[in-house]
């Protein structure tokens, strides 16, 4: 998985039509100007060996694109100022985490890189796509399109603080109901974005959902099973009162 | 993404001091836009001053309409809100996913950057990003760039459809400084690109928005915002309109025809307003009222379709509206 491909299948959904992202392209080479273009700078090719775990993979993978976002883009530009740093505490699924992090850092690569919760995935990282949607302090967020260190002492919910030990939450219970998902890739984010969704209006109609979970995207169009597992939970949790 | 000393003030002269005299300050709010900007290194501050904790975010109301925090999240659930000025709520709602309007604030929006793909792709050359350098998008793709208010160095669009909205509401910004608080009318907040469309707004050095008025006026109750765009909703707008009319015994006293995604800052149609004034709101006077809406356009030849989205918005907006009476 290169991370080009990734990021023009995202603009594509974002943007408009892939032909308005692609058709800059052969212009970029064509004005020849200077310095390469992202997608290709961003580029690198991932060999899966032999034993590598696909975690292992997405892992690497993804450190290729931060550094790739961060580091070199900084050395380009010459020696980069170091790194300046802060302490943070964040209450992250009930739990106290204390940390030292690069001012930065988004919520999003916290949450992965920092805490290891690869619950919240990468989709996009530009605000696109919704995959990384977590719950700050009860409100569903973007956790790409926001600095840890902004979050002094909030209180995040990732997929991971859903469910109470092997009981699962409502939400993922009726996701997994509905096969509300096929590849899983956005799954993490349609779920919390759902029961963020479910805390802002408890009484959503059915006609109401598809607005109101527009943030989340699905490559796999399972949409209509989300429709009905997101409004199965909505159900439930109204008769459950 | 460079490096940057972050500060978090608590009161707005904390604020003020932070960034007066330190043009290489950036403010952040929501960052729904800013955290993109500094991630692609298009804007690269060596402070960053978060103003989440300042308490800029709330609804005042009083006789003479409402005040809106800067720091007021885009989500805003308030049903005064909706049933004053419906044009408002409904840009809001048009405006984005709920994720991204429970991050991004009033004043955020506002200032958010354009959305021209030349502008955001730093190996195109852009005129907006760096001055002088050219604007690529003028040879380049414009399907989705301005056709009002545009000029040979930038043809780029304005993306908010709040400000649409509050523009149409005759809202003003409120805006503190080292020096003072003075009000801006949203109309002239924002820039046309001219020869310097790096100038994007009109804030001095050093000033905050800190609040968005708007006020109780006779038209505001009977408003709405119409959008199309390329998708059924979270995408920017191709071309909108917020429209607002009063009318006494069935006719018009006074009408705002304000336009989206067709120019460098929220587009106030004047000459529909004009063909609305005096008349009954009835099939012809829409038409004529569409038709001028699009007087002055300039598009470009890929881009003429935007021309008879105009015309479409405006006129949808109309109709419902003259279905509400």
């Amino acid at each position: 998985m290169t991370r080009p491909g990734r990021v023009r299948a995202v603009l594509a959904y974002f943007g408009g039509p892939a032909t308005w992202r692609t058709a800059l392209v052969p212009r970029a080479t064509g004005a020849a100007r200077s310095r390469s273009h992202p997608w290709r700078r961003h580029s690198t090719v991932v060999r899966m060996d032999e034993g590598t775990s696909r975690r292992a993979v997405l892992a690497g993978g993804l450190s290729i694109g931060v550094g790739a976002a961060v580091a070199p883009a900084g050395a380009v530009a010459g020696a980069p100022a170091a790194a300046k740093e802060s302490l943070l505490t964040l209450v992250v699924n009930g739990r106290r985490e204390k940390l030292r992090v690069d001012v930065r850092t988004s919520l999003l690569d916290t949450l992965r890189d920092r805490l290891a919760l690869t619950g919240t995935k990468k989709g996009c990282d530009q605000g696109a796509c919704g995959a990384c949607t977590v719950l700050l302090d009860g409100r569903r967020v973007l956790s790409c399109l926001t600095l840890a260190v902004m979050h002094e002492g909030s209180e995040v919910t990732t997929v991971e603080g859903l469910a109470e030990g092997d009981r699962l939450h409502p939400v993922q219970r009726a996701f997994v109901d509905h096969d509300g998902f096929q590849c899983g890739f956005c799954t993490s984010g349609q779920i919390v974005s759902a029961v963020g969704l479910l805390a802002e209006r408890p009484g959503v109609t059915a006609a109401e959902i598809p607005e109101l979970m527009s943030g989340n995207l699905c490559r796999c169009a399972a949409y209509s099973n989300i429709r009905d597992a997101i409004e199965a939970a909505a159900r439930m949790s109204r008769e459950g009162e | 993404m460079d490096t940057f000393e972050y500060r978090r003030p608590g009161t707005v002269r904390e604020a003020l001091r932070l960034v007066a005299g330190h043009p290489d300050a950036e403010i952040i709010a929501g960052g729904t836009d800013l955290v993109t900007l500094l991630r692609d290194r298009l804007r690269t501050p060596a402070r960053l001053v978060d103003i989440n904790g300042l308490p800029l975010d709330g609804l005042r109301w009083s006789r003479d309409g409402v005040r809106i925090g800067a720091l007021c999240r885009n989500a805003v659930d308030d049903p005064r809100l909706a049933a004053a000025y419906p044009v408002l709520v409904e840009a809001l709602r048009a405006g984005a996913s709920p994720q991204i309007r429970n991050r991004a604030t009033f004043g955020g929006n506002l200032l958010q950057g354009v959305r021209c793909p030349y502008f955001r792709l730093p190996e195109f050359a852009c005129n907006r990003r760096e001055p002088g350098a050219g604007c690529a998008a003028v040879d380049g793709d414009g399907r989705l760039l301005a056709i009002f208010g545009t000029s040979a160095a930038c043809i780029a669009v304005h993306p908010s459809d709040c400000a649409v909205a509050l523009l149409a509401l005759d809202a003003t910004v409120v805006v503190e400084g080292v020096r003072g608080t003075r009000r801006i009318p949203v109309g002239d907040l924002h820039r046309l690109p001219g020869a310097t469309p790096h100038e994007e707004h009109t804030l001095r050095d050093g000033e905050l928005v800190v609040a968005v008025e708007v006020p109780a006026s006779p038209f505001a109750a009977r408003s709405t915002y119409v959008k199309f765009r390329e998708r059924a909703s979270y995408a920017f707008a191709l071309a909108s309109a917020g429209v607002a009319v009063h009318s006494e015994r069935g006719v018009v006293r006074d009408a705002r025809v304000c336009l989206g995604g067709v120019a460098p800052k929220p587009w106030r149609a004047r000459a529909a307003e004009s063909a609305l004034r005096g008349r009954r709101l009835d099939e012809a006077t829409i038409e004529a009222a569409a038709d001028a809406a699009t007087e002055g356009a300039r598009p470009r030849p890929d881009n003429t379709y935007k021309v008879d989205l105009v015309r479409g918005v405006v006129r949808r907006a109309l109709t419902e509206l003259r279905r509400e009476t």
